[in-house]
């Protein structure tokens, strides 16, 4: 398969045939966060240090549709001069339309290919925001939780339930006031729900700082039980909900929901 | 809905007026379309490389430099060398009159300069068979 084949076969994500990845080593790393903190330079520079070592590196990009237009702006590729040019890099804008009802099964798939297709190292990045995100995400082996400095307290992200699901945290933008408060907040915060809490690494996209030590802890991070538990729930919860999409009721039941034929006990019933 | 089409709109060149980039980027999304922006200075070989990536059916070229007479048909030629001959080109920014027939005939299919309004491009879209 040339590159043009398969970036025409990511079009058509639920005809892609291709064996599973292997477990080991692993390979797709997913990195979330808020929107602004830095996502995609961050990426960018892990795009560096990978393909400096040898990888061959997909990025699979997913950004929401507009749910009134159906349409999306994918702004993410031009933060991240790493990826325009060379072979061993690809870089790919998803928006979540055209994968409908299955987002995460989709992705599964898409990786898949990737592999089979000789590249060593995929990774996801969506913005964290709500809870479909976080199922984008745990599509993933390891997860990289991107912070930073002024966004408010760690609440923010203990709410939104992707702290629970980060392997190692980054928190961006230390060349910014108040990076090592965030730092020493979200390590309490861990220490105090796990008992082998995430790494939390301070660095800077734009300087460069600390960006070493987060590829090394991200080459040898060992997966903790934590996270495991966490994304095994979010991919149970996916595929279940994936299920109920498909479900030939589906569109029967939200409409009797809707006008009152059904309430939410007897829809669900339907869906049985 | 019908199917978005994938569209890059990409600043070739030394150019960093992308206001206008930005406003049909934005103006094409709302018409249910999926956009890729580029970013500033890419080269043509790159946005060849973006669009085979992306998987675009539409390619949209801004230039506001000058440059159009050499970019334009230069991604043209590079897109059809990269088998990519299927993609739609059109371009806008500061075109002059004067300078549009060379494009066309090196495969530019439509330019909007400025007072277009999106409507136009819309439809012009629209009616593509890609």
């Amino acid at each position: 398969m040339n590159r043009r084949e398969l970036a025409r076969a990511l079009s058509n994500p639920e005809s892609i045939v291709a064996s599973e990845r292997p477990k080991n080593p692993w390979c797709v790393l997913g990195v979330t966060g808020a929107p602004g903190v830095g996502k995609s330079c961050l990426v960018d520079q892990i795009v560096k240090g990978w393909l400096a070592g040898g990888e061959k590196v997909a990025i699979l990009a997913v950004d929401p549709s507009s749910p009134i237009s159906g349409g999306a702006l994918l702004g993410d590729r031009m933060r991240m001069s790493s990826v325009d040019a060379g072979e061993n890099v690809f870089f790919r804008s998803i928006a979540t339309r055209n994968l409908p009802g299955g987002v995460p099964s989709h992705l599964n798939k898409m990786v898949d290919l990737l592999i089979e297709q000789g590249w060593t190292k995929v990774i996801i990045e969506t913005v964290g925001a709500g809870q479909s995100e976080i199922r984008v995400v745990a599509v993933a082996d390891r997860i990289l939780l991107v912070e930073g400095p002024a966004r408010g307290d760690v609440i923010q992200a203990e709410k939104a339930g992707i702290l629970e699901l980060a392997d190692i945290v980054a928190v961006n933008k230390c060349d910014l006031e108040g990076a090592d408060r965030v730092a020493e907040e979200i390590r309490l915060s861990l220490n105090f729900s796990a008992d082998e809490p995430a790494p939390v690494i301070l660095c800077s996209a734009e300087t460069g700082e600390g960006i070493e030590d987060l590829l090394e802890t991200i080459n040898t991070l060992s997966c903790a039980k934590g996270p495991t538990i966490a994304k095994a729930r979010e991919r149970l919860l996916a595929a279940h909900q994936e299920l109920m999409l498909n479900h030939p009721n589906f569109t029967d039941a939200v409409k009797g929901l809707s006008d009152g034929r059904y309430t939410v006990e007897e829809a669900l019933q339907r869906l049985r | 809905m019908p199917t978005p089409l994938r569209i890059v709109i990409a600043k070739p060149g030394l150019d960093g007026h992308d206001r206008g980039a930005k406003v049909v980027a934005r103006a094409l999304r709302d018409a249910g379309h999926e956009v890729i922006y580029t970013g500033l200075r890419r080269t043509p070989e790159q946005i060849v490389r973006i669009a085979m990536d992306e998987d675009a059916q539409v390619v949209g070229l801004s230039s506001l430099s000058g440059a159009h007479g050499f970019l334009f048909p230069k991604v043209c030629e590079l897109l059809r060398k990269a088998g990519l001959e299927d993609v739609v080109v059109f371009g806008g920014g500061i075109i002059p009159e004067r300078d549009r027939p060379a494009l066309y005939k090196s495969g530019i299919s439509a330019i909007f300069g400025p007072g277009t309004t999106s409507s136009e491009m819309i439809e012009f879209l629209n009616n593509l068979e890609v």
